[in-house]
């Protein structure tokens, strides 16, 4: 018996009700039941970062979390950050510094450097990749996303240019 | 889906989380930080009937200073360890190994009581567990039982856990004065599990080592603590000629398995030398200097 549950989830602000199996990992929750597809799947084990979003602020693997654990929360997703037209400070320094090629893992950089940002100084560059080193990149050689995180940590700290 | 079907129960506090454990038809698995667990679930490698989740059990998560210990609730995330000021004050090597665990987004969800009830044969907190003399409390149908981590991890993956039991606390003793630690950790990349990683504290006693003691992950099916080395040290003054033959005999005392990552000689070779770096931070620390 895997009796299937009513939940609640604010995603990006966003109150929704769905009822699922406890086995639907968030990350095709909210891919396929809330049609987000901004959140990417890779490994589906936890290992590539590309489904990363925040879960009540602070940022999880989506993929290895149940759509039922996230009952009562509130889930940002990359559809929460900037539009085409006018994008988030983190998103416009990836755009400036051409942080990303095919764009798979973009998601899970920019939700993970996000959370990177708020929790820790981010010195030196070896702070910025340890903390993206979660998030696997096969396009950029990962110099170009470095440099992004970078500039978006020094404009956050003087924002004034 | 990735995960076989499964039957899925909010415990709502522990008592409720073991009855659902012992009453359990089948297969039963505890929901945590899942962050071991889930992967698992989603190659299908375990195939559990139902899974408990206790997330939702309150004051379940804290860490707290009581009189000579600190005490830490099981579901207590790898982040606030890292960054807990009673840890950082009172445990610090256990805030430096955290940042070696995984990444920010595993270390936002894995817990101490998840991380200690799996027992990676490479993971850092069953080592800090030995390393700290911890002891843990289980609850179980018949009530509570504790158990000191030098008898809780049994094998890869294997501890002194019965199904319908859970970890709910684990007590670790303030380190005595006059203590300094050390921490030494190799991974293939940043956030890997550990190849070798080895945790020690020196306590000075009368210009002496008055105790020593020295832990190992990654380099046997468990944790361990290098007593044998440990006995080579206390009471004397520590050389770096007696450092050699401490680190032979940590080296004497483990079995390293070979994988795809390093050979078992590369891993006997590396912990000697992370257990060299590890005592003389521990060292220099206990004498008020910094490493």
């Amino acid at each position: 018996m895997t009796t299937s549950r009513a939940i609640k989830v604010t995603v990006n602000g966003v109150a929704y009700e769905r009822t699922v199996e406890p086995r639907l990992l968030l990350a095709d929750f909210l891919r396929h039941t809330l049609g987000l597809t901004g959140t990417h799947v890779g490994c589906e084990h936890g290992v590539c970062g590309a489904c990363t979003v925040l879960l009540d602020g602070d940022s999880v693997r989506s993929c290895l979390l149940f759509a039922v654990q996230a009952d009562g929360t509130h889930v940002e997703t990359v559809e929460s950050f900037g539009t085409i037209g006018q994008l988030n400070a983190l998103q416009e320094a990836f755009h400036e510094h051409h942080a990303l090629q095919c764009g798979f893992c973009t998601p899970g950089m920019l939700i993970t450097a996000t959370d990177l940002m708020r929790k820790y100084p981010l010195v030196s560059d070896d702070d910025i990749r340890e903390g993206l080193s979660g998030n696997l990149c096969r396009c950029t050689g990962y110099e170009h996303i470095v440099r992004a995180v970078r500039a978006a940590v020094a404009r956050a700290r003087d924002p004034a240019p | 889906m990735k995960p076989a079907a499964f039957d899925y129960v909010v415990a709502e506090s522990v008592d409720a989380a073991v009855k659902a454990l012992a009453a359990a038809d089948g297969e039963v698995k505890i929901l945590a930080g899942g962050q071991s667990l889930v992967p698992m679930l989603n190659f299908r490698l375990l195939r559990p009937s139902i899974l408990v989740d206790i997330n939702r059990i309150p004051d379940l998560a804290y860490v707290e200073e009581r009189g000579d210990a600190i005490v830490i609730g099981a579901l207590t995330r790898h982040y606030r360890l890292e960054t807990s000021p009673v840890i950082a004050e009172h445990l610090p090597v256990v805030a430096e190994a955290m940042r070696h665990v995984a990444h920010l987004a595993i270390r936002n969800r894995g817990t101490i009581g998840g991380s200690l009830s799996h027992a990676d044969p490479a993971a850092e907190l069953p080592m800090l567990a030995l390393l700290l003399d911890a002891t843990l409390e289980v609850a179980s149908p018949t009530g509570p039982r504790t158990v000191p981590a030098k008898d809780f991890f049994l094998g890869a993956l294997s501890v002194d856990l019965a199904p319908d039991e859970m970890v709910t606390r684990v007590t670790v003793p303030k380190l005595p004065p006059v203590t300094g630690w050390g921490f030494a950790e190799v991974a293939r990349r940043h956030g890997d599990f550990a190849l070798a990683a080895v945790a020690a504290t020196v306590t000075l006693r009368d210009g002496v080592a008055g105790e020593v003691r020295i832990a190992t992950t990654g380099v046997d099916e468990t944790a361990k603590r290098a007593r044998d080395a440990e006995a080579l040290l206390t009471g004397k003054v520590v050389t770096p000629e007696l450092v050699e033959v401490a680190i032979a005999a940590v080296r004497a005392g483990i079995n390293p398995p070979t994988d795809l990552h390093a050979s078992s000689d590369y891993r006997r070779h590396l912990v000697g030398v992370l257990a060299g770096r590890a005592l003389a931070d521990a060292e220099r620390r206990a004498h008020g200097e910094e490493p």
